[in-house]
């Protein structure tokens, strides 16, 4: 963990730590609505991963873009997006981020730069890239970030997508999110080596790997590369290595109602002992930059926005059924 | 103010409208393999590059699936895309942007964002091009819910269909076949739009009516012709568009006719023509008012071939319209 953090104002070292542990809580107050059926579609938990999307959003301002993926709630919080319309999505609600219409794998709040997200994997790298491209037409400087995981990787259009970026010189940022395992198969079992920064090479791009547990490593890394697209020297891809806590789908890898993690043990174990949000509170408190009653009060304050997020959520209608055909063709 | 028309090609009607609509509208471009060489689309993208330049007019590597989908993210970002594949076969890569991104964004969205964006893909039937260069794929995007599908069967329709698709705020599918681009017609000088979802009778008769999709509408005009010779006065409806159907345009006709033949240069199973059939004999409509079976002149659900005598028994043209509508009628 980065020692030196003089360099940084304490306000964005604090709002570093408030917008993991917003992340965390809410991903966290799924996983009894999602046991009990209360919350039935598939939802991809960020646990263990916030350091990512925090570090990289925290570089953005609103007119910036993201594109995310099937786990992409961290994504949308970083960028800014509703906490209580997200939850409300992924109970159905008609109040939700996009209405009822698509829950958790489909968090959208364009008003803020969350442009969208969906689980085919790969399949909004290009729109990533489009986005970035629409800045550049436009001249509007602003910078893309596309949010993927390293089963993408395995995707053909990542490759086209970062060669047509690279040949146009797009203010976009891969951000590959490495978490070793593409659903169920570990990394050693997709890729001939656990190199995946490495594909930035070719392409003549600036490339790198961080520590995905690190959100200053991530915070640094992403500065850079929002500076190399803001001044035309984009693209960037950023490899951030980082772990996820639950399962891949739901609170754990519930396979035919055993809920066991895949994965084993050990691994998990080590991983959890580098918690990006207990690492980071860890320095905040020796550095004196907060005290452990600060942060307690941080985490106070998240946790009761969510609790006002469900019940935002549950009181809230489910889509009228009448309304079914709204939406399917714009006006 | 006069309307003012002269006669103009198909593909210069499209590249008119192309034209004229990146002048007048900033967050038109065009983008797509080949857009700088007349080697893949014809004139239709001439004096682009020279007038809007390489920052909207955007050669790119053949990448279907990227390109496409840095379209769908532009338009998603606020820009009205044309993306062009000058081989409609190549656009199978890019269906993913198309059918699971750009179909469903606003629909996923809540209606929060929206995709304006025109994909178009050129078929190049025949001329011994074998099965990867001919294929008319309306039908796989004519069963998507979010996608519209346009098939301009004149050059009035090339350029009043294609501003259509760009001000629309839905993807439009654009399906040209390259073997009308030729086809000369008067054409007006301003910007004008083709309704989208709407048919137009090209003829009106009384004893049965031929519906026609892309240069098969052209087709029924000459069979119509042919036909007028034994007697028959058969009514001509160009469809125009195949996703949103004018299905009631083809009613009030039958109601008039009494018989339907549609005529379609694609595969026989689940082609438009058999959604076309499928919604006309389900109607009430039908069941009062045919005397004689719905008939299909398509394709044969085989391959496009290569060899001129195979083309010759695959490919349809006025001939088969003429052969069929006697059939139906006797």
């Amino acid at each position: 963990m980065t020692s030196t953090l003089k360099q940084y104002s304490k306000e964005l070292l604090k709002n570093l730590y408030r917008t993991m542990v917003r992340i965390r809580l809410v991903e966290e107050s799924f996983v009894e609505p999602i046991l009990s059926e209360e919350i039935r579609c598939p939802v991809h938990l960020y646990t263990g991963e916030e350091a990512v999307a925090t570090g990289v959003c925290a570089n953005l301002t609103v007119r910036d873009y993201v594109f995310g993926t099937h786990r992409s709630h961290g994504h949308y919080i970083a960028k800014g997006g509703g906490m209580k319309e997200m939850v409300a999505e992924i109970y159905g609600k008609q109040t939700g981020c996009a209405k009822g219409r698509s829950g958790s794998m489909h968090v959208i709040d364009t008003k803020i730069g969350m442009m969208g997200a969906a689980p085919i994997v790969a399949g909004t790298v290009s729109l990533a890239v489009g986005a970035a491209l629409a800045s550049q037409i436009r001249k509007e400087n602003r910078v893309t970030i596309a949010f993927f995981g390293d089963g993408a990787v395995g995707e053909g259009v990542l490759h086209e997508a970062l060669n047509f970026a690279a040949i146009k010189k797009l203010p976009v940022i891969f951000v590959c999110e490495n978490n070793l395992y593409s659903t169920h198969l570990p990394i050693s079992e997709i890729r001939p080596k656990n190199n995946i920064y490495e594909i930035g090479s070719p392409y003549g791009i600036h490339y790198e790997r961080v520590d995905g547990q690190d959100v200053l490593k991530v915070y640094e890394a992403a500065k850079n590369a929002v500076a190399l697209c803001r001044d035309g020297k984009g693209p960037v891809f950023i490899e951030c290595m980082t772990y996820r806590f639950r399962g891949h789908v739901g609170p754990d890898d519930n396979v035919q109602g055993s809920h066991i993690d895949i994965r084993p043990d050990a691994e998990v174990l080590a991983w959890k002992k580098k918690d990006p949000i207990v690492m980071f509170g860890k320095v905040l408190k020796e550095e004196k930059i907060a005290s452990e009653k600060d942060l307690q009060k941080i985490q106070a304050g998240a946790a009761r926005e969510v609790k006002q997020a469900h019940i935002f959520a549950k009181k809230s209608p489910f889509p009228n059924p009448k309304d079914l055909n709204k939406y399917v063709f714009c006006k | 103010m006069i309307k003012q028309h002269r006669k103009l090609s198909y593909s210069l009607a499209l590249n008119e409208a192309l034209y004229q609509m990146m002048a007048k509208d900033k967050s038109v471009f065009l983008i797509g393999q080949g857009v700088k060489s007349p080697w893949y689309v014809g004139n239709t993208a001439t004096g682009l590059l020279q007038k809007f330049g390489e920052a909207r007019v955007i050669d790119t590597p053949v990448s279907e699936n990227a390109i496409t989908g840095s379209a769908v993210g532009a338009a998603i970002a606020g820009m009205r895309p044309v993306v062009v594949h000058p081989r409609i076969d190549f656009m199978m890569y890019a269906s993913d942007p198309i059918i699971n991104e750009a179909a469903n964004w606003h629909y996923m969205s809540g209606g929060a964002a929206s995709v304006p964006i025109v994909i178009w893909g050129i078929i190049n039937r025949g001329g011994e091009q074998a099965a990867q260069h001919s294929q008319a794929l309306q039908a796989l995007y004519a069963h998507i819910p979010g996608l519209k599908v346009v098939m301009p069967a004149t050059p009035y329709d090339a350029k009043g269909l294609m501003i259509a698709a760009i001000k629309d705020n839905n993807p439009v599918v654009y399906i040209d076949d390259r073997s009308l681009y030729r086809d000369e017609e008067s054409v007006p000088k301003e910007i004008y739009s083709v309704p989208i979802g709407k048919g137009i009778i090209r003829k009106t008769g009384k004893d049965i009516t031929i519906v026609g999709i892309s240069y098969m509408a052209r087709e029924a005009l000459k069979a119509a012709e042919e036909l007028k010779k034994d007697g028959i006065d058969a009514e001509v409806i160009d469809m125009r568009s195949v996703k949103p159907l004018d299905i009631p345009l083809i009613l009030r006709s039958i109601k008039k006719t009494g018989r339907l033949l549609i005529a379609e240069a694609a595969w026989l199973t689940g082609s438009v023509s058999a959604t076309i059939a499928a919604e006309v004999a389900t109607s009430p409509v039908a069941w009062k008012v045919l005397k004689s079976p719905i008939a299909r002149v398509t394709l044969p659900d085989t391959p496009a071939p290569m060899s001129r005598t195979l083309e010759g028994s695959f490919y349809i043209d006025a001939k088969d319209i003429v052969a069929t509508a006697q059939k139906i009628i006797r």
